[in-house]
């Protein structure tokens, strides 16, 4: 337990520094970007609106991508973090595991099957479904075998059903002759185009989880140790999986619904937290959902100045900042085993 | 020299093959009647008798544009590239003794891919068609090279290796989007079905362009297999009967890059052929790997040749890239793999 910070006095001191960070970065995703706004603007378009071009693109795209931005990264990872103390496996996240990628096939299926027909909360519930499915499919699968369910067998079967699921992604849209922009959407995940209106729909079922999560702070620390320890302690290891599968699914699902397969957040964040604060989680889920969410604000930011005049999927900037730290994470010692 | 030829060959003959002879004309027999009746089929369904009469240039003129200029190059190149990327991954099994080894899993196909799409998009799509196996070749070089590397940790475990390339070809994809939106818009579709990997609009000139690679590399390739079924013995037996591991590791290394970039540059990142075909063929005639090079040729053509005939048949109009059938049929298969690896360890 080396973290950064040792007594509870700096971790929540630590923990105002980071929303301070949350604030900057939300400040900082609605004023910066194609066109950039001073403080005086945004105030004056909740307080005094008048219809300018200027007021409309700060209340219709800015402030809702911010908050989706915001939301999705405080899921991912509070998922990733929950995943890895399940699993006990520091690679597992919902997209390295194939969640992601699950929950977005459920959700172009149905589009392909039944056309554009489905209202938003619709979609959210298959994307629900998805991500169950395919998580329980990948904890099955990852069981067989010798040796039960290893963290390689699991990361590698998630690895193989996530191209399974794009590669069918990609045969579902070229035959409904999806638009390109929905395509790139389905398969990398962004947050230009999100509305408020979905996102405060989802609100809701994720402030649930985010609750449940934090509740179960106490008993993730005792999952962690492992399941005989677990035992030994008097938990009842089924219930608290089964829960924090439920949670993971809601959060995973949730977020691929709202803004399609965002990766690597759920993977990075947890690590970093649990750098900073260690192991405890009444700590670590708190900081992860702080730092998760300043993360891919930033992230979504800087992808708006990764091309001139264009902007890329966030997908894409969390991918290229998550793959160096995914191979640190494989070439270290603790991972020994494989 | 002489320990050395005998080592080769009980390599190869711990399982005597009785009618290896036979299995071999098996699938060259296969291959061909494929390659005829799927010269047949499409749009326009032309009798079986009249596309021979046209390959050996004695149809009728109205059947001469639709098959030979059109659909013969387009099938002529899912041969190749299904060969090349067969035995490209072929070659990265026996000497990385990975069996989850392939051009997919190193990242060769997804640099690659990048770096044609980047090709394409920074000379603003007006780049020579013949240039993109150049291209390719220096994307999948280098992303194959900083798998390779970053998997270096006392040596080259095969499911690290597996994982890091895994976290390579998502990020080589990332990059793939970056410059697919940084091109011209009417650019991103052709980039979009090109990712996927598809033969689609293959010309003559196309084939040309793979045609050398895949049968100069190929035929060293085999003449070299020898050497390959030393190397698969590990290290230092391959040292002790004096062999230069290196440099012949070397060479295999390059010639499976180079069979796997220029198919990429032909046709985008058809994927898991390289890793389904030399175990099918493995399974068929043993481990020599001569005959398991020359197998899995034809059985990666096969696999590329039929997943394009359902591509172009199946959903007409549309015409769908093969890349999406190799890899539904390619990743249960390995899924399959890695259990019965992990069942052995």
């Amino acid at each position: 337990m080396n973290s950064l910070l040792s007594s509870d006095k700096r971790k929540a001191v630590g923990l105002i520094a980071a929303l301070f960070l949350l604030a900057a970065a939300v400040a900082a995703s609605i004023l910066f970007g194609l066109q950039n706004f001073d403080m005086a603007t945004v105030i004056q378009a909740y307080t005094s609106f008048t219809g300018s071009d200027e007021q409309l693109i700060i209340r219709t795209s800015r402030v809702p991508r911010a908050i989706t931005a915001a939301v999705i990264g405080c899921s991912l990872a509070i998922a990733g973090t929950m995943l890895q103390a399940m699993t006990r496996n520091p690679l597992a996240s919902p997209s390295i595991l194939g969640v992601n990628a699950g929950a977005a096939l459920a959700i172009v299926a149905m589009l392909y099957w039944y056309g554009a027909v489905f209202s938003f909360s619709e979609l959210m519930w298959f994307g629900f479904i998805g991500a169950g499915l395919s998580a329980g499919i990948i904890f099955m699968i990852a069981m067989l075998g010798k040796g039960g369910m290893t963290p390689l067998k699991l990361i590698l079967t998630g690895s193989a059903l996530a191209s399974f699921a794009s590669s069918l992604n990609s045969l579902f849209m070229l035959i409904s002759n999806a638009t390109l922009e929905g395509a790139l959407f389905w398969l990398t995940g962004s947050v230009s185009n999100s509305s408020m209106n979905h996102t405060l729909q989802m609100l809701p079922y994720f402030i649930c989880a985010w609750v449940i999560a934090m509740l179960m702070s106490r008993s993730l620390n005792v999952m962690a140790m492992g399941d005989d320890v677990a035992a030994g302690l008097g938990q009842r290891s089924m219930w608290v999986k089964l829960l924090t599968m439920v949670v993971v699914v809601i959060l995973a699902g949730g977020s691929v619904a709202l803004a399609g397969p965002i990766g690597f957040v759920g993977i990075m964040i947890p690590h970093i937290s649990r750098w900073l604060v260690g192991n405890d989680h009444r700590w670590l889920l708190p900081y992860s959902a702080v730092l998760g969410a300043s993360f891919l604000l930033l992230a979504d930011m800087s992808s708006r100045f990764l091309l001139d005049g264009k902007e890329i999927p966030v997908g894409v900037t969390t991918a290229i900042l998550g793959v160096p730290f995914v191979v640190w994470l494989v070439r270290r010692k603790a991972l020994g085993q494989i | 020299m002489v320990r050395f030829k005998r080592i080769a060959k009980n390599n190869s003959g711990h399982h005597r093959n009785p009618f290896l002879g036979l299995k071999m004309m098996a699938l060259v027999v296969i291959l061909i009647v494929t390659i005829i009746v799927s010269i047949g089929l499409g749009s326009l369904h032309v009798p079986v008798i009249d596309v021979i009469k046209s390959l050996i240039d004695m149809g009728e003129a109205k059947y001469e544009l639709i098959l030979m200029q059109l659909r013969l190059p387009r099938i002529v190149a899912a041969v190749l590239v299904g060969a090349a990327m067969a035995m490209a991954g072929t070659m990265l099994q026996a000497l990385i003794r990975n069996p989850l080894a392939s051009p997919d899993l190193m990242g060769t196909t997804s640099g690659a891919t990048a770096a044609v799409v980047a090709a394409i998009t920074i000379m603003n799509g007006e780049i020579s068609v013949a240039w993109l196996p150049l291209a390719a070749l220096i994307g999948g070089c280098f992303a194959s090279t900083l798998t390779y590397m970053l998997a270096w940790k006392n040596g080259s475990s095969p499911l690290r290796m597996a994982m890091i390339g895994v976290a390579v070809s998502s990020a080589m994809g990332a990059l793939t989007i970056y410059f697919t939106l940084a091109g011209p818009l009417h650019m991103v579709s052709q980039a979009l079905g090109w990712m996927a990997g598809t033969v689609y609009g293959t010309s003559w000139k196309h084939v040309l362009y793979l045609a050398p690679w895949v049968v100069i590399c190929g035929g060293i390739a085999l003449f070299q297999s020898r050497n390959l079924n030393v190397l698969e013995l590990g290290d230092s037996i391959a040292k002790g009967v004096g062999m230069r591991v290196e440099r012949k590791r070397f060479l295999f290394i390059a010639l499976s890059v180079i069979l796997a970039s220029s198919a990429v540059g032909i046709a985008g990142g058809i994927s898991f052929v390289g890793l389904m075909a030399p175990h099918m063929a493995r399974k068929l005639v043993g481990n020599n790997n001569l005959v398991v090079l020359a197998a899995s040729a034809l059985i990666g053509a096969l696999l590329v040749l039929l997943a394009d005939l359902i591509g172009r048949t199946v959903f007409v109009p549309l015409d769908v890239p093969a890349g999406i059938f190799t890899a539904l049929l390619g990743a249960p298969f390995f899924m399959y793999l890695m259990f019965r690896q992990s069942n052995r360890v």
